[in-house]
């Protein structure tokens, strides 16, 4: 059923120190709401819970991709068009363009944003895969003032992280990672379509292969656990290895079943998800093996 | 229990070149404002969800699905639809290829289906078939089964180009 619309209150404050303070002065009442590529949908279905958002969108803070020497910042309202458009990720960061290409349609990757990605905290989201496998930084922001947190383990449960009350994810932060430095950046969707189909399981991978070793290995992969997932088991089963040996590749699909905690829902079976997960930790072996 | 209901806001844009203010609840989807308020029922409504295009309209240059973008967020900016594509009487190339090459049956899509093609064709003024795919991925039609729409955005890029060709410049579509 659609929703009611007079019972929903949106502010749009013009600045960002403006819309910390509602926050803090009014802890728990306001939820922020940037593109609304998620939350708009759950609004049509009647499934927004009625009360007071914070329009966040347009916040200048918030916006812009900003690119040094070593690394790139995204602003938490940067967005999937955004990223496709930056040629430094294009060039060191494959993997966030391969995510926002996934995302939605072009209509959709103009308004869907970084930051809503993350705190929208979907296990099925295509873009917080490559940001474990960029083993990313958050930057939060509340009127006392920032922190900053690792993206792996941010999220701590289905549809749960490690965001305050008050808090608004200001930037993510990723070291550049070129190829003429050994990186090899793999990303795989699987889903039911080449477009518009949210995945069965998602998977991005990164290591630096050097003389024939892989080392700073990051797995993270999507749809296979309730929150975006970490595949420690498989990193630590290629953290060091030598990517030509033979019996590499059985021993990451070996360690990525024991990562993954798959379920059975509408998309996809926990038998598939598990068994599609292995085979595309095997698949990230061979791409380094064509690097070593 | 009584239901907490919020008032309305005043909201200025831009529609099609002209200044609009609507007195409207804040969460109103840009869409409902543009059909109901402003009588602009060129912008379709299909899922409702961001799935389908029907609705596409640009905001300050970029293509969106209205149905996803609270009314508010839309306080001054420039938004154009369809009924804005059109110089008078004369259709915009891509209006005329969508006819020449049949790529409109029922029609509800092909608002949107038009709008994302203008996007396309600034972007990729020469687009292969896989840009055409990727740029009207977001776009469902249940009538044509796609091809006639692809041939009509194939037409409207060529007839763009051969028209800044034949007047001494280039630079994007529309």
């Amino acid at each position: 059923m659609r929703a009611n619309v007079p019972q929903y209150d949106v502010v749009a404050p013009p600045t960002l120190a403006e819309a910390l303070a509602l926050m803090a002065r009014e802890p728990g009442v306001w939820t922020p709401l940037a593109g609304g590529t998620d939350l708009m949908v759950l609004f049509e279905a009647g499934k927004l819970p009625p009360g007071r958002y914070l329009s966040i969108w347009g916040l200048p803070e918030l916006a812009g991709i900003q690119v040094t020497a070593d690394a790139v910042t995204l602003g938490a309202l940067t967005t999937y068009g955004e990223i496709r458009a930056n040629a430094t990720v294009q060039a060191d960061l494959p993997m966030l363009v391969r995510a926002a290409r996934e995302t939605g349609a072009i209509a959709i990757q103009n308004r869907g944003t970084i930051g809503g990605n993350i705190a929208n905290a979907s296990p099925a989201a295509d873009s917080p895969p490559a940001l474990v496998a960029y083993d990313a930084a958050l930057t939060l922001i509340s009127a006392a003032g920032t922190r900053t947190t690792a993206f792996r383990g941010f999220h701590t449960g289905y549809k749960r992280m490690d965001l305050r009350p008050g808090e608004l994810v200001q930037s993510v932060r990723v070291l550049r990672r070129p190829a003429a430095d050994g990186w090899v950046h793999f990303y795989k969707k699987v889903g039911t379509r080449a477009f518009q189909a949210i995945s069965k399981v998602g998977f991005a991978g990164c290591a630096q292969v050097v003389d024939g070793v892989a080392r700073e290995v990051r797995i993270g992969l999507a749809s296979v656990a309730p929150t975006v997932l970490v595949a420690a088991h498989t990193e630590a089963a290629l953290e060091g290895a030598r990517v030509a040996d033979p019996g590499l590749e059985a021993r990451a699909a070996q360690a990525m079943v024991r990562d993954v905690t798959a379920i059975d829902d509408i998309r996809s079976t926990a038998r598939y998800r598990s068994q599609v997960a292995a085979n595309l930790a095997a698949a990230f072996v061979r791409a380094l093996r064509e690097r070593g | 229990m009584a239901e907490v209901a919020f008032g309305k806001v005043a909201i200025t844009f831009t529609v099609n070149g002209v200044e609009r203010t609507v007195e409207t609840y804040p969460m109103a989807r840009l869409l409902d404002v543009l059909r109901e308020e402003l009588r602009l029922t060129g912008t379709k409504e299909g899922c409702g969800e961001g799935e389908c295009g029907a609705c596409s309209a640009f905001v300050d240059g970029k293509l969106v699905n209205t149905c996803l973008v609270p009314v508010i967020q839309a306080r001054g900016a420039t938004i154009e639809t369809i009924e804005g594509l059109a110089t008078g009487d004369e259709l915009h190339a891509v209006q005329q290829a969508f006819i020449d090459a049949g790529g409109a049956q029922c029609g509800i899509c092909t608002p949107g289906m038009v709008l994302a093609t203008v996007a396309l064709l600034r972007e990729h003024p020469d687009p292969n078939e896989a840009q055409i795919r990727e740029g009207l991925a977001g776009n469902l039609c249940r009538c044509t089964g796609y091809i006639k729409i692809f041939d009509s955005v194939a037409t409207a890029a060529r007839a763009i180009r051969a028209r800044e060709d034949a007047s001494g410049h280039g630079g994007g579509a529309a």
